[in-house]
């Protein structure tokens, strides 16, 4: 099917975007990447009468590192971020998860803003940011900018905190420990589709070998990206030893709320998310460097 | 501020294979049906409209992308690519004798988003593994080959490609 009319407007700058939301409210979609509300607008799923196209802002395709970490501007694209070899050592996650985001034609549009924005459940960056603690910097004509963190942010299935009249600009990722282990698993019927269900977890150990600050996130199997809360008290402090991450894996799987669509039942994503917790604390745990010592 | 009324158009400019183009575009028309219906450049297909199949890749300042993703009016100002680019004149890219020869198309529907996604893959990955080229066509879909062929050809052109006189490798 083809789109049905709209009118379309290509502010080039932040100020002129933030301008025409305001005016234009409900009426107007942002159209980032395009990965997603093309679709959307082809199927006629979505029919707003005003486009805001943002790729004419060069201004959101910034990135920064510094001591406070890692700032990615809201219209960077999935392949840029995938190609920068900077990135990936800052955020070992990053250089893990990117590639399995989509296909490569997908990434050479899709932004991480739009990603974010769109809050799939089954998405990688809504779990990343999730995993990591992400901070939202978002941006309207009438409030100016409010910074979000992250578990304030996905709110559920496709919705955020983010009003009609806002901007996502900016997402900061706080830096990686260093000796950081780092694992994403996803179960997926095609490389590249989106998951029926995935695991992300980082694992830090201290001199005495336990475990510090223990981040596992289940993405697809719920309305949002949860960090699983029970099974990181149990690892927190742990040494690892034998049944650790079993059990862990299996509070973990226990966590989860998933749903039942045509791709898989409830019942099924939940034992695959027990699987993958489970390999996901294993991998992890064993690219861990002592700590300090990567 | 730029702004064109639903039932308004804008004129575009657009380099298509090195070609400029001119035209009035209404924002609503997709890229794939631009170059396809005002351009006649019908290499480039459409098939499910969703993003899904890759046969609408083409290329946007070098990158690929899908063209039913993208509207003409984004198109203004930049570099686009098709199957239409793909020979020299009449002397095929390696790519396209590898998959004539290995039977890398049947009824050929998919085979211009497959070239194009290839190509791209090869000039990142020259040497590409079995794996890699299966990980990097996931993005297409083909209802006939049962992409074994497929593969056989993507590889054997990388070989190809390497072995060429230098500046030829990797070239888009
Ligand atoms: C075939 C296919 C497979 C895919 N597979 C995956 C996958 O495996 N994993 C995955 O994570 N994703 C996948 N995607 C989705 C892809 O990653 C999208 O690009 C991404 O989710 C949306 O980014 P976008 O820039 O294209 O956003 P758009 O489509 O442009 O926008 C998406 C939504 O976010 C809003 N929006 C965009 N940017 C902003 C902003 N800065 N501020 C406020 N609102 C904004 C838009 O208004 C819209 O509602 C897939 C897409 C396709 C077509
Ligand atoms: S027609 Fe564009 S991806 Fe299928
Ligand atoms: S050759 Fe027929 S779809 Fe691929």
């Amino acid at each position: 099917m083809k789109p049905a009319p709209f009118a379309y407007c290509d502010p080039q700058t932040l100020e002129e975007a933030l301008e025409l939301l305001a005016r234009h409210g409900e009426e107007a979609k942002i159209l980032a990447g395009g990965q997603t509300l093309g679709p959307l607008l082809n199927m006629r799923l979505a029919m707003p009468a005003v486009l805001i196209d943002i790729n004419g802002i060069a201004a959101l395709e910034h990135r920064r590192a510094d001591t406070k970490g890692l700032a990615i501007g809201a219209l960077t694209r999935q392949s840029a971020l995938e190609d920068d070899a900077d990135v990936g050592a800052l955020q070992p996650l990053l250089a893990l998860t990117l590639p399995q985001i989509a296909h490569r034609a997908i990434r050479n549009r899709g932004t991480v803003g739009g990603s974010l924005a769109h809050a799939d459940p089954a998405a990688e960056w809504p779990a990343i940011a999730t995993l990591l603690g992400a901070e939202l910097i978002v941006q309207s004509r009438a409030r100016g900018t409010r910074i979000i963190p992250v578990q304030e942010f996905f709110i559920t299935h496709l919705t955020t905190a983010l009003a009609a009249d806002e901007i996502l600009c900016e997402v900061r990722l706080p830096p990686s420990a260093p000796g950081s282990g780092y694992a994403v698993l996803e179960f997926a019927r095609r490389h590249g589709d989106f998951a029926l269900a995935g695991a992300m977890a980082r694992l830090t150990r201290d001199a005495a070998g336990r475990l510090r600050d223990p981040r596992l996130v289940l993405f697809g199997v719920g309305k949002r990206p949860e960090r699983a809360s029970c099974a990181e008290a149990m690892l927190a402090g742990a040494r690892p030893e034998a049944g650790l991450f079993a059990a862990a894996a299996q509070t973990a799987a226990g966590e989860t709320d998933p749903y039942d669509d045509l791709h898989a039942s409830a019942r099924y994503r939940r034992h695959l998310a027990g699987v993958l917790a489970g390999r996901a604390l294993e991998q992890a745990f064993a690219r861990t460097g002592e700590d300090g010592h990567a | 501020m730029p702004e064109t009324s639903a039932s308004g158009s804008r004129t575009i400019r657009v380099a298509v294979n090195g070609t400029e183009y001119e035209q009035s575009v209404e924002p609503r028309l997709l890229l794939v049906d631009f170059l396809r219906h005002d351009l006649g450049l019908t290499g480039t297909h459409v098939g499910c409209e969703h993003g899904v199949c890759g046969a609408c890749t083409i290329t946007f300042d070098d990158a690929p992308v899908r063209s039913c993703l993208m509207f003409a009016v984004q198109a203004d100002g930049h570099r686009i690519g098709t199957i239409e680019g793909m020979a020299e004149g009449e002397t095929l890219h390696p790519l396209q004798m590898a998959f004539w020869e290995l039977g890398g198309l049947q009824c050929g529907f998919c085979t211009p988003g497959f070239l194009i996604a290839a190509r791209d893959l090869l000039a990142r990955n020259p040497d590409p593994t079995e794996q890699a080229v299966r990980e990097g066509l996931t993005g297409n879909l083909c209802r006939c080959t049962g992409y074994q062929s497929i593969v056989a050809a993507v590889l054997e052109a990388a070989r190809r490609l390497r072995q060429a006189p230098q500046g030829k490798a990797g070239e888009p």
